[in-house]
């Protein structure tokens, strides 16, 4: 498995992507973060994809992160300053 | 709510037919409820007062909090791994799981129903100070709530401020202060509130 | 963005506006029924046997009918996704369940 593609304190952009509507799906990638730029916060290490594990196929290891969201402006309400801590597998993020 | 008289004799059929195709057995599911049964906040309750006063232990329950649940004696042998979240003086963790109800059973036990539910799931992301409010919790200002969505492999326990007043307590002491409701961060500790454990 | 126009799917619940007024109720403690324990400790059994996973458990129940999703209790929605996944393993067969 190659190196982890993040760095704590990289801001990264969660993909705007809904493949739920395609076909079932196991996904543990909430829908309000979808599309949304957060800070990598830290790696958390390897674990094998849910996605994969769900329909009993084999499941890769995928570096999974700890991303930080500013609260706020997901749902235009909140306390300035308010964040939110996820956790998100590699292959949902891209560079900002 | 009970669960409906339908679902009460499916357990008890699917029960049946696994143990006559030799693949579960009574003894086996007593066993994993005794196990189950023995989780309970007070380990978490250990785990937060013993950083409070040990900064060895504090040092080591958030670098590898399945290692210290280990050396409280829980065994973590295929459960998901503990992390532990560290309260400071200007952010406040609340946990929550939006997708299902992640949550340290391994630890702290059966998660509580409102943890659970609908409402919470939905609303700790969104208006998680409201959510706190229920609880009768209003954070110092300039205190950044900061909601942990349990997503993935990880379990959260949070490990809050040490309440004011509490000098020179011994660790005893600090333990009766700490309830579930502290671990998950719905409500913050304090040192006139001790909390009452089932035996 | 496009995506957030889409409603998510039913599991899937941060920040959904219906239980907006839905008051949380921390005095809800409820811990688990006989029903609820030997279910979980079920779970257990299975999954140490390699039987089923968490996200196996998690994809069954995400995928009951809403009414089901939203009207069986929780440790229902366990029973009917645990048995869900025995059954497409071939562990036990709907005969058996009648």
């Amino acid at each position: 498995m190659s190196a982890a593609q993040f760095t704590p304190g990289q801001r990264v952009r969660v993909k705007d992507a809904r493949p739920e509507r395609i076909a079932r799906m196991h996904l543990r990638t909430p829908h309000y973060v979808r599309g949304r730029m957060g800070t990598v916060e830290r790696m958390l290490g390897t674990f094998p994809n849910p996605e994969d594990i769900a329909f009993n196929r084999p499941a890769e290891p995928r570096a999974l992160y700890h991303v930080l969201f500013d609260q706020p402006p997901v749902w235009n309400e909140g306390q300035a300053g308010d964040t939110l801590l996820i956790e998100l597998f590699e292959h949902w993020l891209e560079e900002a | 709510m009970d669960p409906r008289p339908e679902n009460v004799a499916l357990l008890e059929k699917l029960v049946a037919a696994l143990k006559a195709r030799g693949i579960v057995t009574e003894e086996e599911i007593a066993l994993r409820q005794s196990i189950a049964e023995r989780a309970n906040p007070a380990t978490g309750a250990r785990m937060v007062a013993r950083a409070w006063v040990d900064p060895e232990w504090r040092a080591f329950l958030l670098r590898d909090g399945t290692a210290a649940a280990e050396a409280m004696g829980v065994s973590m042998h295929g459960n998901p791994p503990l992390g532990v979240l560290e309260d400071t003086e200007s952010v406040h963790h609340l946990v929550v799981c939006t997708l299902c109800s992640c949550y340290p059973r391994a630890i702290i036990g059966y998660p509580p129903h409102w943890y659970k539910s609908a409402a919470y799931r939905s609303r700790a992301v969104r208006e998680p100070r409201a959510v706190l409010a229920e609880f009768g919790t209003v954070l110092p200002a300039g205190m950044q709530v900061r909601v942990v969505d349990s997503t993935a492999d990880y379990r959260w326990m949070v490990l809050p401020l040490r309440p004011a007043g509490t000098e020179g307590w011994t660790e005893e002491q600090l333990t009766a202060l700490v309830s579930r409701d502290h671990l998950v961060g719905v409500s913050l500790p304090n040192a006139a509130q001790k909390v009452s454990r089932a035996a | 963005m496009d995506t957030q126009e889409i409603p998510p799917a039913q599991h899937d619940l941060g920040g959904n506006p219906r239980f907006r007024c839905t008051p949380v109720e921390p005095e809800a403690d409820a811990p688990p029924d006989a029903f609820g324990k030997r279910v979980d400790a079920l779970r257990v059994v299975l999954r140490e046997r390699g039987l089923l996973t968490t996200d196996e458990q998690r994809l069954n129940i995400e995928s009951l009918p809403e009414a089901d999703y939203f009207g069986l209790t929780y440790y229902e929605k366990w029973l009917r996704a645990i048995t869900a996944v025995m059954i497409a393993k071939g562990a036990v067969t709907w005969e058996d369940l009648q």
